[in-house]
């Protein structure tokens, strides 16, 4: 069996009030693996994902991203981290609204250091893959939401992260919209890249994931999906 | 508690920078309003207030001692138009020398039995006034200045011992010593004695007036008793000359402190409320009126700003009373400079500042409907400056930093009035620096020769001002003109040869008229290869030969000539026509003084030789060590060399303090302004810092990415800054200098080298990137996570 992309191992984040949002969670996820987080509102998500992007910092536990102890690094290595081998996307797509579609999707690359003329090629070459390359000099408010989330996945692959982390992809998008980045999402595993999305859509885990992870309550629930979410 | 109290103070809580910036720039801005408005205050008409608060004598009068009876001179007070009146006090001239036998000027002493009474209540400067025999009080003005060290030292007055008691200042100028009646009835003995009358007019407001008065008072006492008077206007003359000065510089300052105050309270106001919009919004939508929003903002502003008001009508009062120690001691007057309409003005006009530019923030937010409210604080308007971001983006630069770059054109309304802010300080910088350059030359100017060689006469202390006399030499009142060398050739070899001589100019004074200006001038005749170096041109060029001459712009304006022109003078009862060469920056002799070749006057004194020689010496040379080698040398010529003091004049020293205290307080404010809008800047952008983030902007780069922000308006304002500080500097020069009559030199004017320029014009970079550090410090720190949230 190969080494494991993302080991967590008895990670707890605790906030200052209430009960942890993540309770002595341990996973594991291969390489090329596809794997849908689900769970109820509240139930440690988003906290999970931004743990394994080095957004944020267990509260006990490790976090290995890859090789990289990512519960230990510092503001500018976890931000190195991120821009090596992570790629967000969000559920709001978060794009930055005073930068043209190409210059948003290029920014990843150019925060690492590319060349301006390489960064184009590249987003271009992303874009164009996306189907949203005539969109390429536009402004992000001027698309449509799933256009928007199309652009965001490009940013995200922008410097080819080992890893893809999508916290609610589809959550903003009517059904539409939805199928289309759901389709994005099963073709970019379909090409080895590795998936982890957050979801409370059992029909987006079922049809993106090779695995499905159940969060209630801050811990790794067992039990089938159907069984979890019912 | 009520609602609205709740929402006031939470918004006060929530906002602890704002709150902090809003507290310290009102507190800075009112320190500077109130010192400069409290000096300003004092300085209006130092001399006037020093003249009231000691019940200054309109006229000061001489009578000759055996024409009058002091009954007579008593009852001259019943004089028409006579309101007050002191003495008669007896006066006689006596010889003066110092402990160590020097002679002082001739000066008249006056006896009195205290400094008070109803006219001229001399005020002690150092000391206490003469109650015995054997005591002297010596007068401080501006002809003698004495330091405290004189106080209690053994003087003689002809010849007999006298212990110098105090140091006491009279702004009527009445006498150059005091000591008691009977003390001084026996230095007179059996000379020359006169009676003083000082006497207050109820009308003395113009010559005219006083004269008036005068005709009153010589009709009261017997003919020919009256001997000599001298006006308060013509005292108020001299002595405002140096001190109007100060009035050009403490209204620019002024200026400069009022409008960046109201620019950043403005900035820091608006921007405190409109960061708010949005909970205005969700406020509104709560059920609060506009007028209640209004209200909670308007007082969320006030809250801080009237600490901030209290703390700096204390602080600007703390720093009042040392600066005008310093310039009471310069004018004579005594108060503590605490001016309570100054402090008033200041802190209400501070505050109604602040509250009227949050009412109108306030009362635009309060206006908003919820639903637009509640939008604005989501999306601030993206679409704004985006042609700005797509230049910047092609920049061979850093992307963080290209980012940054474009960040003004986002808001150009904050940018701009950032850029005006930091302009300001940058000009307060430039001004500063220029006008304390300038001021430096000027006594630079006055400074020139660092040893003077004189033949007989050994000078005394407290002979000239303060800065020493440069080549201009001693004012009215000083010594007698010193003998002429008999052998001026055998003086210059020993000076020429002597090393370290950097250049050196033969001085003869004497007395000239000059057609179209009554009276006696001064004649100043050099002669030597290096008399230029002694002089600095206004405009013409300097003396080529006989028959020229050089005056100052007060000569020119008097005679009505221009450079250029000829003139008729009569030297030595013979009349010689001159043409005016050049205009030269000399304030001495009010600048009415002519300087000329040796040549030109020869034709009217053929025996005409200098009487002292202004020796400069190269720089990095001992002065004193020089002095004592040059002494030697001329010993056997039967000359001897002094060095000239140099202190620094009091009303440079208290100009210089101020400009570094307030233009230290401008650039204060300026950062905190630059500070404020960058913490707004950054609080607005905290979710595509977020985004930033989680794309991989590391700390550094979101500091140089914030730091970039500023730089667009740093170089901007430094630029604009600076070429108004320039302008300010010329300005405030050229009007202290008109004020008094002078026209300045090249020298004085230009006080800024290009580099120094270049460097002046960064200082609002500098400015704008420390406001910048300690918010791009936060920024860098922000947990994206927690950026991210801020929905
Ligand atoms: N910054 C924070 N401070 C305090 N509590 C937080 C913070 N972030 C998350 N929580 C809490 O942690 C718990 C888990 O939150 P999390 O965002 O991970 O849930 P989620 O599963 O993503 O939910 P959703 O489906 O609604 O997005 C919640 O109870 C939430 O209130
Ligand atoms: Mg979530």
């Amino acid at each position: 069996m190969t080494a494991p992309l993302i080991e967590l191992h008895e990670v707890t984040r605790r906030y200052d009030e209430g009960p942890p949002a993540l309770n002595e969670v341990s996973l594991s996820i291969a390489p090329g693996e596809a794997v849908a987080i689900l769970g109820p509102s509240g139930s440690g998500k988003s906290t999970m994902l931004n743990l394994v992007a080095g957004l944020d910092r267990p509260s006990a536990g490790t976090v290995t991203v890859d090789g990289v102890r990512v519960d230990r690094l510092g503001e500018a290595a976890s931000a190195r981290y991120r821009r090596a081998r992570i790629g967000l996307v969000f559920q709001f797509f978060n794009l930055l609204d005073d930068l043209t579609v190409a210059d948003n999707v290029m920014l990843p690359a150019q925060l690492a250091g590319m060349g301006r003329g390489a960064a184009e090629r590249r987003a271009a070459e992303l874009l164009g893959r996306l189907g949203v390359d005539r969109h390429a000099a536009a402004y992000p408010g001027r698309l449509s939401g799933g256009e928007r989330q199309r652009v965001a996945v490009a940013r995200a692959l922008m410097n080819k992260p080992a890893l893809l982390l999508a916290d609610e992809p589809t959550g903003a998008l009517d059904t539409a919209s939805g199928e289309d980045v759901m389709r994005l999402l099963t073709e970019l595993h379909a090409d080895g890249q590795t998936v982890v999305l957050v979801t409370h859509d059992l029909e987006l885990a079922e049809r993106c994931a090779t695995r499905t992870v159940q969060l209630r309550d801050g811990r790794v629930a067992t039990g089938t999906a159907m069984e979890l979410l019912r | 508690m009520s609602a609205l109290t709740r929402v006031v103070r939470s918004g006060v809580g929530r906002k602890r920078v704002q709150t902090v910036v809003i507290g310290l720039v009102v507190a800075i801005a009112v320190t500077s309003a109130v010192l400069g408005g409290s000096l300003m205050a004092a300085s209006q008409g130092p001399f006037d207030r020093a003249f009231g608060q000691q019940r200054g004598a309109h006229l000061t009068a001489q009578f000759d001692a055996g024409a009058v009876t002091e009954a007579q001179l008593a009852a001259s007070a019943g004089a028409a138009g006579v309101a007050a009146s002191a003495g008669p006090f007896t006066s006689a001239q006596v010889e003066l020398t110092d402990e160590i036998g020097h002679p002082v000027p001739p000066v008249t002493v006056v006896g009195r039995a205290d400094a008070g009474g109803a006219v001229d209540r001399v005020v002690m400067v150092e000391g206490r006034w003469a109650t015995g025999p054997g005591e002297i009080v010596l007068a401080s003005g501006d002809r003698l200045r004495f330091g405290p060290e004189v106080v209690g030292r053994q003087w003689k007055v002809n010849g007999a011992p006298v212990t110098v008691v105090g140091i006491a200042r009279s702004a009527s100028d009445t006498a150059g010593a005091w000591a008691t009646p009977a003390q001084l009835a026996s230095w007179a003995g059996d000379g020359p004695r006169t009676y003083q009358m000082l006497y207050r007019f109820s009308a003395a407001d113009s010559a005219e007036e006083v004269g008036t008065g005068k005709t009153a008072v010589e009709a009261s006492v017997p003919a020919g008793a009256l001997t000599g008077a001298v006006s308060w206007l013509d005292v108020r003359r001299e002595a405002i000359s140096d001190t109007i000065l100060l009035v050009p510089f403490l209204i620019a300052f002024g200026l400069l402190g009022v409008v960046m105050a109201v620019l950043i309270i403005g900035n820091v106001i608006a921007g405190a409320v409109s960061t708010s919009t949005r909970r205005i919004g969700i406020l509104k939508a709560l059920g609060f009126t506009p007028a209640q929003v209004t209200r909670a903002y308007v007082a969320q502003a006030l809250i801080p700003a009237t600490v901030g008001a209290v703390l700096g009508v204390v602080a600007g009062n703390l720093l009042t009373v040392p600066i005008l120690a310093q310039t009471n001691q310069l004018y004579g007057t005594s108060d503590n400079g605490v001016s309570l309409g100054v402090d008033a003005l200041v802190f209400g006009g501070a505050l109604a500042v602040v509250a009227l530019t949050a009412l109108a923030a306030a009362a635009r937010a309060g206006r908003l409907r919820s639903v637009d409210a509640l939008a604005v604080g989501r999306t601030p308007r993206p679409g704004r400056g985006r042609w700005a971001t797509r230049l910047t983006s092609r920049l061979p630069l850093p992307r963080p930093v290209t980012l940054g770059l474009a960040h003004p054109f986002a808001r150009p309304v904050r940018a701009v009035s950032i850029i005006a802010a930091i302009a300001f300080g940058a000009a307060a910088v430039t001004f500063a620096i220029g006008l304390g350059t300038s001021l430096n030359r000027v006594q630079e100017v006055e400074d020139i020769a660092d040893v003077q060689v004189n033949a007989l006469h050994e000078r005394g202390p407290g002979e000239a001002g303060p800065g020493g006399p440069g080549p201009n030499g001693p004012g009215p009142g000083g010594p007698r003109e010193p003998e002429p060398f008999n052998d001026p050739a055998a003086i210059e070899k020993v000076i020429a040869a002597q090393a370290g001589t950097a250049g050196y100019m033969g001085v003869a004074r004497g007395e000239i008229t000059a057609a179209g200006i009554t009276g006696e001038l001064e004649s100043v005749a050099v002669t030597g290869p290096d008399s230029a170096r002694y002089y600095r041109m206004v405009s013409g060029q300097w003396l080529t030969g006989p028959g020229q001459i050089i005056v100052s712009t007060p000569f020119l304006t008097a005679a009505g000539k221009q450079v250029g022109d000829s003139i008729a003078l009569t030297s030595n009862g013979v009349r010689l026509t001159a043409t005016i060469v050049g205009e030269v920056f000399n304030t001495d002799n009010d600048g009415l003084q002519v300087v000329t070749d040796m040549a030109t006057l020869r034709a009217a004194e053929p025996e005409l030789a200098p009487s002292m020689y202004y020796v400069s010496v190269r720089s990095g040379t001992d002065v004193e060590g020089y002095t004592q080698a040059l002494k030697t040398a001329l010993e056997p010529a039967g000359a001897a060399a002094d060095s000239l003091s140099r202190e620094p004049d009091e009303m440079v020293v208290v100009v210089n303090v101020l400009t570094g205290l307030l233009s230290l307080m401008l650039i204060v404010v300026a950062g905190l302004g630059v500070m404020n809008t960058v913490v707004l800047e950054t609080r607005e952008r905290v979710h595509d810092l977020g985004v930033h983030k989680a794309l991989g902007m590391t700390p550094r780069q979101t500091t140089a990415m914030v730091i970039a922000s500023v730089v667009v308006t740093g170089l901007i304002g430094g630029a604009a800054g600076t070429a108004f500080g320039v302008l300010l500097q010329r300005t405030v020069i050229t009007e202290m200098a008109g004020s008094v009559g002078f026209r300045l030199p090249s020298s004085v004017l230009d006080a800024y080298g290009s580099g120094e320029l270049l460097l002046l014009g960064l200082a609002g970079l500098v400015i704008a990137v420390a406001g910048a550090l300690l918010p791009a410090g936060w920024a860098a720190k922000t947990r994206v996570a927690v950026a991210l949230r801020t929905e």
